[in-house]
């Protein structure tokens, strides 16, 4: 089985690797970097989703804060490497103080203190004009060249976003396998139980976060130097809630599934975007349909469907457990 | 000195809009163990609803309180029905229907858009209270004094509901304990259904006399609930007493703020929010109902 997934991982690493010169038009190209770049968020979402159990509302303030702080600084004349490194220094502070307030509490409670403390970055965005210049927004003139090579055509953006989106994957799968990530695991099924071992849960809970927030930032500079503009917009709740939507439509709590999720919104949002202009009556659509009748997801849906059928049909029918169902104290 | 009088008057008129918000949310909140992320919505809802029957485009004009008040009775029978139809389903998954009301926020602001359009509605003054009251050299706008008055009694009525009559009774019994007070034969799951009901009309009527204070725009939603979060943390979830204190604090809060410093009229209900969450992070009156 591992044999088979690691020749899996490389042919897919190829594929995507060939994905831009074996498609013809720039505009397809562009949508598959937004993917990336949304799955790279929805990644760094996902880790304290489905791992922590700490769903938050209020991720798209952090990729805004990042995607904010390298668009001011660029704007205001410093250079790609010094702006890129300050935005993504200033969105872990932020990052810190978010998960320092939001982990006060747990549950539903958290769902709350993270959306409230998004919405404040919104109306931050929106309204502290002198700096985020409000609706009009930030423009970037120019894409950095990273190893002298330019990232203007879409190709070339493609090609970076594809890198540090293997690093992100393979980040999060040594963060989600090691030790620390079992221990992860513990404070959102077990979190009394691994008080008691000796764990410090609310450290373990804290550095996850920064873990996700350090993905989230990462995402929001790829996405500022991908439209070239930063506006309010990005930092919205539905925002938030799309990032939330790739994570559960995917399947919280595995690799692939919020990279599956965030293709899946990417496409749907593009091509719905294309008919009607309806797409927020779309996603909230969307995701009380998955929250209703697939609760666990698409991937992990499948998955489960595919062993069922691999063992034979009289085991199909075993409930699937909510991933985001509330653990028992 | 009038600037600083005025400045209190509307700060303690948007307090009592926000009681009437967040006293749904958080009874909501109280006996759902839910923060109901539609409530925004309902709030923008019966604003544009309440404006549709004052216009006049269906084909006859109500008095404002008269539009007001079947506006609250429109949402509150949708905000029963989606508690019925949507949230009994995922009975007993907090955080489903948490997702689920954040879902129907989407299609309802959506829908509002599609409705209303994008431009800003604003909403004529009832008549009568268009005028001022003079206190010797103060001057204050009648309406929002009137505002404050329907906070007041809303606060007080509410309060008699859940101190003295049977239903606020098994309501404060839902709150604490659901699983007792079943065993007891409250039927819990009707409270829910009034509950939402009741929270959601109260947030439709403030959305109406809220009209001609905030006038009725796409994304009033998104402006009104956080603050209904930001006042349900502060003051504690599910207590009446806190949503009230709660909710004139951040009147002040955000009336100063936009006064004193426009650009970060948002940031500074930040402050607060620091301060509750790292002291008391339970709310300042968590854990009493009233």
């Amino acid at each position: 089985m591992i044999g088979g997934t690691k020749i899996a991982g490389v042919v897919a690493i190829l594929a995507l690797a060939a994905a831009p010169y074996a498609i013809k038009e720039i505009y397809y190209v562009n949508i598959a970097s937004q993917i990336l770049l949304y799955a790279i968020f929805a990644l760094g979402l996902s880790v304290l989703v489905g791992y922590a159990g700490l769903v938050s509302l209020g991720h798209a303030g952090l990729f805004g804060v990042a995607a904010y702080a390298a668009a001011y600084l660029l704007a205001a004349g410093y250079g790609h490497a010094v702006a890129v490194l300050a935005a993504l220094a200033i969105a872990l502070l932020a990052t810190a103080a978010f998960a320092a307030l939001s982990l006060r509490a747990t549950g539903i409670s958290f769902i709350m203190i993270t959306l409230a403390l998004g919405e404040i970055l919104w109306g931050l965005a929106y309204r502290w004009i002198s700096v985020t210049n409000g609706d009009n927004g930030i423009n970037v003139a120019t894409r950095p060249e990273p190893f002298g090579l330019p990232l203007v055509s879409a190709r070339g953006f493609y090609g970076a976003t594809l890198v540090v989106f293997l690093l992100a994957v393979a980040a999060t799968a040594i963060f989600v396998r090691s030790p620390f990530g079992a221990a992860v695991c513990g404070t959102r099924d077990q979190p009394r139980r691994m008080t008691a071992l000796g764990y410090h849960v609310w450290m373990i809970r804290f550095w996850t976060f920064m873990f996700s927030g350090l993905l989230t930032s990462v995402a929001g500079i790829l996405f500022v130097y991908y439209n070239q503009f930063i506006s309010p917009q990005a930092l919205a709740l539905a925002a938030s809630a799309e990032g939330l939507l790739m994570v559960i439509s995917g399947g919280a709590g595995t690799l692939l599934g919020p990279v599956v999720g965030a293709a899946l919104v990417v496409v749907v949002k593009n091509v719905v975007s294309g008919y009607i202009e309806r797409w927020n009556f779309m996603l909230g659509a969307i995701f009380v349909a998955i929250v209703v009748f697939m609760p666990e997801g698409l991937v992990p849906g499948a998955v489960r469907l595919a062993r069922a059928a691999w063992r034979g049909i009289s085991r199909a029918r075993t409930e699937a457990r909510a991933p985001f169902a509330e653990p028992k104290p | 000195m009038t600037f600083w009088l005025l400045l209190t008057v509307n700060s303690v008129t948007f307090g009592g809009l926000l009681f009437l918000l967040s006293a749904g949310f958080s009874l909501i909140f109280g006996l759902m163990r839910i923060p109901n992320l539609t409530h925004g919505s309902m709030f923008m809802a019966g604003a544009y609803l309440g404006t549709t029957l004052l216009a006049g485009t269906l084909g006859f004009t109500l008095d404002f309180w008269l539009a007001s008040v079947i506006a609250a009775l429109e949402v509150a029978i949708l905000g029963g029905l989606m508690e019925r139809l949507l949230l009994r389903r995922l009975a007993g998954q907090q955080l489903a229907q948490v997702l689920v009301t954040l879902g129907v926020s989407f299609m309802v602001a959506d829908l509002c858009l599609m409705g209303w359009g994008g431009d800003p509605v604003s909403v004529a003054t009832p008549a009568g209270l268009g005028g001022f009251a003079r206190i010797g050299a103060a001057v204050f706008p009648l309406y929002r004094i009137a505002v404050i008055l329907i906070a007041v009694v809303f606060a007080v009525a509410l309060w008699l509901m859940l101190e003295r009559t049977r239903l606020g009774a098994m309501i404060r019994a839902g709150v604490d304990d659901p699983q007792m007070a079943r065993v007891v034969g409250i039927r819990v799951s009707r409270l829910f259904t009034i509950v939402f009901a009741l929270g959601a009309g109260l947030a439709a009527f403030a959305g109406m006399i809220g009209g001609p204070i905030l006038s009725v725009y796409p994304g009033l939603d998104q402006d009104m609930l956080p603050l209904a979060l930001v006042v349900v943390i502060l003051g504690g979830t599910g207590s009446l007493l806190g949503s009230f204190v709660g909710s004139i604090v951040i009147g002040f809060i955000y009336n100063f703020g936009q006064a004193l410093v426009p650009e970060l009229a948002y940031f500074v209900l930040f402050l607060p929010m620091v301060l509750v969450l790292v002291l008391r992070p339970q709310g300042l009156f968590g854990g009493q109902i009233l």
